[in-house]
C-alpha cells in the first residue's frame, strides 16, 4: 500500500541484527522458542492496536482474555477424559445449565413484566428475587457437579479437537467476553471501561484457579497437543521452526486482512469516528455499535494470539497469568510500535519481547555487580533476596518506558500512515 | 415475666460474632476504601481522569511511615501510641509531595499538550508500575509488620462474649472521621475549597471568573496524596504491610468512587462504605446467625455449615458486581456526580 519508508528498513535491519545476534550467543533452540512467544504476542498486540490505536478503547484486561481463550485451547484439544464422561458428571452439568437457562429465562422475564402493566418497583424486586433463586440453584447444583468431577474424574478434560479448533473457539470466547462488557461500558466514558476490563481479568483469572473441576486450578494441565510435530519426535529446533511457521502465517493473514480492512470504507469510518466522534455521529455512524464491533475485533485477535501462546507453552496453569506479563508488555508492544500502525505493532512486539526475554539476564548481571561492588567499596550486605527484587527492575522499566513514549514520542516509532485517496 | 426472659432468648453470642466479623471488619476495610475513594474522586472530578496509581500511592505512603518509624524508633513511646501513627502526618505531608512531583513530571506535561484523557489514563498506568516495581526493588516482595509489638486489644463485654477492637482499629477509625470532618469544613468554608468544588463543576466557568487551576491542581493532589498515606498506613497498622496492596485495592476504590458519584467526596466516603460492607457480608459465614434457630426449624431444613453468598475465593468479584450494577442502573451514583462522557 504505501511505499516502506527508510524509517522502517532501519527499525527492522536492526531487528534482524539484534535476533541474530540472539541466535548467536544463546543457541538456535533458545532463539526459536523467543522468536514463537515473541509471534504469539504480536497477534495480541495486533488486536490490541486494533482496540487501541484503530477505536481509542481502553483495555487493561488483557490478560483475563488471553487467559480465558487459553482455557478454551486447552477444553477444544485436550485429550478427552474418558473417566468424566464414563461418571455421573456430564449429565449433573446438563442440570446445572438446564437450571441456569430456566433461570436465565424466568429473570429475563420478569424484568420484562412492566410491559404488562406491573409497577416499576415490583418488576425489579420480582427481578432480584428471580436472579438471586438462579443464583442459588445454579451455585448449588454446581457445587455438587464439582464435587463429583472432582472426586471420580480429576477434572472435565478436553474434547480432543485440533489445536487450531481451539484458538479460534478461545477467539470466539474471548470476543463474546468482549462483547458482554461492550454491552456495559461502551456508551460511558473510557474510563470506566478500563475500571471494568481490569475487574474482569482479575475475576476470569480467580475462576480459572479456583474452579477445580475445570481447569485443575494450580495442579495445571499439561502438556498440551500441538499442531505440529512435538519437540519429542522433531528435536526441539525443527518442531518449534515449525511452530513459528504456522504462527507466522497467522501474522501475514491478519496482517493483510487489517490492512485491506483499514483502506477499505469500513476503516475509514471508524478513523473519522475516532478522530470525531460528533461528526461522524452527525454523519449518521452508530458509534457505539462501531466500537463494539472493534473491540470484539480485537479481542477475537486477542483470544486467537493468546490460544497459540498457551498452546506452545504446552502447560496451562492458570496462576502464572500475570497482568505484568500479559498486559503491560502488549501495551508497551503497541504504543512504542506505533498504536495505529499494523506494521508498527508487529515490529514492537518482535523487538519488545526480545528486550524483555534478554532483560532477565541482563538485570541479574546488573544487580549481581551492584551487590558485588557495593560490597568491596562500601562494606553493603545485598539483602538475600536480591535476585527477585532484581527483576523488580523490569516492571520499573515498563511503566518508564509507557510515559515516556506517551509524552515524547506519542505516535510510536512507526506512526500511523494517513491513508491517501487520489 | 421470669428474670431470663428476653435476654437469654437473645443469642448475644451468635449477634457478637456478627458484629466482630461482620460490622467491625466491614467498618474498617469501609474506611480504608473510604479514604482512597476520596482521592480517586476528587481527582477525577477535577483533572478528569482515573488515577490508576492511586493504590500505590497508598502502598507508597505505607513504607514511608515504615522509613520514618525506622528513622524515629522511640517516637510512639513519647505519646503511648504505636509509632507509626504518630509519625503519620509527616509521611502523609511526604506522600502528598510525591503526588505533586509525580504530577509535575508524569502529568502536567500531558495535560498541557492537550492528549486525550484516555491517554493520561495510560501514563498513570505507566506510573503505577514504576512505583511498583521501585516499591518492589527496595523494600522486597516479603511482608513486614508496621505494628511493633503486640496489640493492644480492647474487649468490650456483651453478656458472656466479648466485641474485640483493636488497637489500631481505634485509630483507623478515630482518624477517618477526623479526616471526613476536616475534609468536610475545608470543602464548604475555605476559599480555596470552594475553588475546587467550583473547578470540579465546570473548569471553565472557574477559569474565566478567575479561580487558579493550578492551584486547584496542587490542592487536589495534596488531599489525594495525603488521604492515601492514611489509607494505605493506617491499613498497615491494621494488618501487615506488602506490596501487594496496591493492585488489589484498586477494584474496591473505583467502584466506591463510581458508586458514591465520580467528583463527590461524600459519595466516596459512602460508596467506600458501602463497597466495605458488602464485600464483608457477602463472605461472612450466615449459617451462624441461623443456628439458633434451629430448634425453632422444622425437622426437614438442615442447616449447612457454610453459608455464604460467595465463596472467599472470589472476593474480587463483589466490587466489580457492584461497579456493574452501579453502571447499568445509576451511572451517576447513588450521590448524582457527574457522568462524565
Amino acid at each position: 500500500m504505501n511505499r516502506p519508508a527508510s524509517r522502517e528498513l532501519v527499525l527492522f535491519g536492526g531487528l534482524a541484527v539484534l535476533l541474530a545476534v540472539v541466535f548467536a550467543s544463546q543457541g538456535a533452540a533458545f532463539g526459536t522458542r523467543m522468536l514463537v512467544e515473541a509471534s504469539c504476542l504480536a497477534i495480541v498486540a495486533l488486536g490490541l492496536t486494533i482496540q487501541w490505536g484503530y477505536a481509542g478503547l481502553f483495555n487493561v484486561g488483557i490478560m483475563g482474555f488471553i487467559a480465558l481463550a487459553g482455557y478454551t485451547t486447552v477444553l477444544f484439544s485436550f485429550p478427552v477424559n474418558d473417566a468424566f464422561w464414563s461418571s455421573e458428571g456430564p449429565a449433573m452439568l446438563g442440570v446445572t445449565a438446564l437450571y441456569l437457562i430456566v433461570g436465565g429465562l424466568v429473570t429475563y422475564g420478569a424484568s420484562q413484566t412492566h410491559r404488562l402493566g406491573l409497577a416499576k418497583k415490583y418488576r425489579t424486586l420480582l427481578t432480584l428475587i428471580a436472579g438471586a433463586a438462579t443464583y442459588l440453584a445454579v451455585s448449588g447444583a454446581l457445587g455438587d457437579a464439582a464435587k463429583l468431577i472432582e472426586g471420580e474424574a480429576g477434572f472435565v478434560g478436553g474434547f480432543g479437537l485440533p489445536a487450531w479448533v481451539g484458538w479460534l473457539g478461545g477467539g470466539a470466547l474471548a470476543g463474546l467476553l468482549g462483547w458482554a462488557m461492550g454491552r456495559l461500558t461502551l456508551g460511558l466514558r473510557a474510563d470506566y471501561m478500563a475500571i471494568a476490563t481490569l475487574g474482569i481479568a482479575e475475576i476470569v483469572k480467580a475462576y480459572l484457579k479456583n474452579a477445580d473441576w475445570l481447569t485443575r486450578g494450580t495442579l495445571t494441565v499439561s502438556p498440551l497437543p500441538w499442531p505440529v510435530p512435538t519437540p519429542a519426535d522433531l528435536g526441539f529446533v525443527a518442531s518449534r521452526s515449525a511452530y513459528l511457521s504456522v504462527t507466522a502465517i497467522m501474522i501475514v493473514v491478519i496482517f493483510v486482512l487489517l490492512q485491506r480492512a483499514w483502506a477499505a470504507p469500513w476503516g475509514r469510518m471508524m478513523r473519522a469516528i475516532r478522530d470525531n466522534e460528533l461528526s461522524a455521529a452527525a454523519m449518521g455512524k452508530d458509534i457505539n455499535r462501531r466500537r463494539l464491533e472493534m473491540f470484539v475485533i480485537g479481542n477475537v485477535i486477542i483470544g486467537i494470539g493468546g490460544g497459540a501462546l498457551i498452546t506452545f507453552g504446552s502447560i496451562f496453569d492458570p496462576s502464572s497469568f500475570l497482568p505484568l506479563n500479559h498486559t503491560f508488555l502488549i501495551w508497551v508492544m503497541v504504543i512504542l510500535g506505533g498504536a495505529g500502525n499494523n506494521l508498527g505493532t508487529v515490529f514492537g512486539g518482535l523487538f519488545v519481547y526480545v528486550i524483555w526475554t534478554m532483560s532477565e539476564p541482563a538485570a541479574l548481571f546488573l544487580f549481581d555487580q551492584v551487590s558485588y561492588w557495593g560490597d568491596r567499596l562500601f562494606d553493603w550486605q545485598a539483602p538475600s533476596d536480591m535476585a527477585t527484587r532484581a527483576l523488580q527492575m523490569r516492571v520499573f522499566v515498563i511503566g518508564l518506558t509507557i510515559t515516556l513514549v506517551l509524552r515524547f514520542a506519542p505516535r510510536g516509532l512507526i506512526p500511523e500512515q494517513p491513508v491517501k485517496y487520489e | 415475666m421470669p428474670e431470663t426472659g428476653l435476654l437469654a432468648a437473645m443469642p448475644i453470642h451468635e449477634l457478637v460474632f456478627f458484629i466482630n466479623k461482620g460490622i467491625v471488619a466491614g467498618l474498617i476495610i469501609g474506611s480504608i476504601y473510604a479514604l482512597g475513594a476520596v482521592g480517586v474522586t476528587m481527582i477525577f472530578g477535577i483533572l478528569r481522569f482515573a488515577h490508576f496509581a492511586h493504590g500505590d500511592m497508598m502502598t507508597s505512603g505505607a513504607f514511608i511511615a515504615l522509613m520514618l518509624t525506622a528513622l524515629l524508633p522511640g517516637a510512639g513511646a513519647l505519646v503511648g501510641l504505636p509509632t507509626a501513627f504518630v509519625l503519620l502526618p509527616i509521611a502523609m505531608a511526604l506522600t502528598a509531595l510525591l503526588a505533586i512531583v509525580l504530577d509535575r513530571w508524569f502529568y502536567r506535561p500531558l495535560r498541557r499538550a492537550n492528549v486525550r484523557p484516555v491517554t493520561i489514563v495510560m501514563a498513570s498506568v505507566g506510573v503505577m508500575l514504576m512505583m511498583q516495581g521501585l516499591i518492589r526493588l527496595i523494600f522486597g516482595t516479603g511482608t513486614r509488620p508496621l505494628y511493633v509489638g503486640a496489640k493492644d486489644i480492647y474487649r468490650i463485654p456483651v453478656g458472656e462474649s466479648f466485641i474485640v477492637v483493636t488497637e489500631p482499629q481505634v485509630l483507623l477509625f478515630v482518624f477517618t472521621a477526623v479526616c471526613i470532618i476536616a475534609l468536610h469544613f475545608f470543602l464548604t468554608r475555605s476559599r480555596l475549597g470552594k475553588a475546587m468544588r467550583a473547578v470540579a463543576d465546570n473548569a471553565d466557568l472557574a477559569r474565566v471568573s478567575g479561580i487558579s487551576t493550578e492551584t486547584v491542581v496542587r490542592a487536589t493532589w495534596i488531599i489525594g496524596g495525603a488521604l492515601a498515606a492514611a489509607g494505605g498506613t493506617l491499613l498497615a497498622l491494621d494488618v501487615t504491610l506488602k506490596p501487594d496492596l496496591s493492585f488489589n485495592i484498586l477494584l474496591p476504590i473505583f467502584a466506591a468512587a463510581i458508586v458514591g458519584g465520580i467528583g463527590q467526596p461524600y459519595g466516596a466516603i459512602a460508596g467506600g462504605l458501602v463497597v466495605g460492607f458488602t464485600e464483608t457480608l457477602a463472605v461472612f459465614n450466615w449459617s451462624v446467625l441461623l443456628r439458633p434457630l434451629k430448634p425453632v426449624l422444622p425437622e426437614w431444613i438442615e442447616l449447612p455449615n457454610q453459608l455464604t453468598f460467595v465463596p472467599t475465593e472470589y472476593k474480587i468479584v463483589i466490587p466489580f458486581f457492584i461497579l456493574v450494577a452501579v453502571l447499568i442502573w445509576r451511572p451517576t451514583g447513588i450521590f448524582r456526580g457527574r457522568l462524565i462522557k
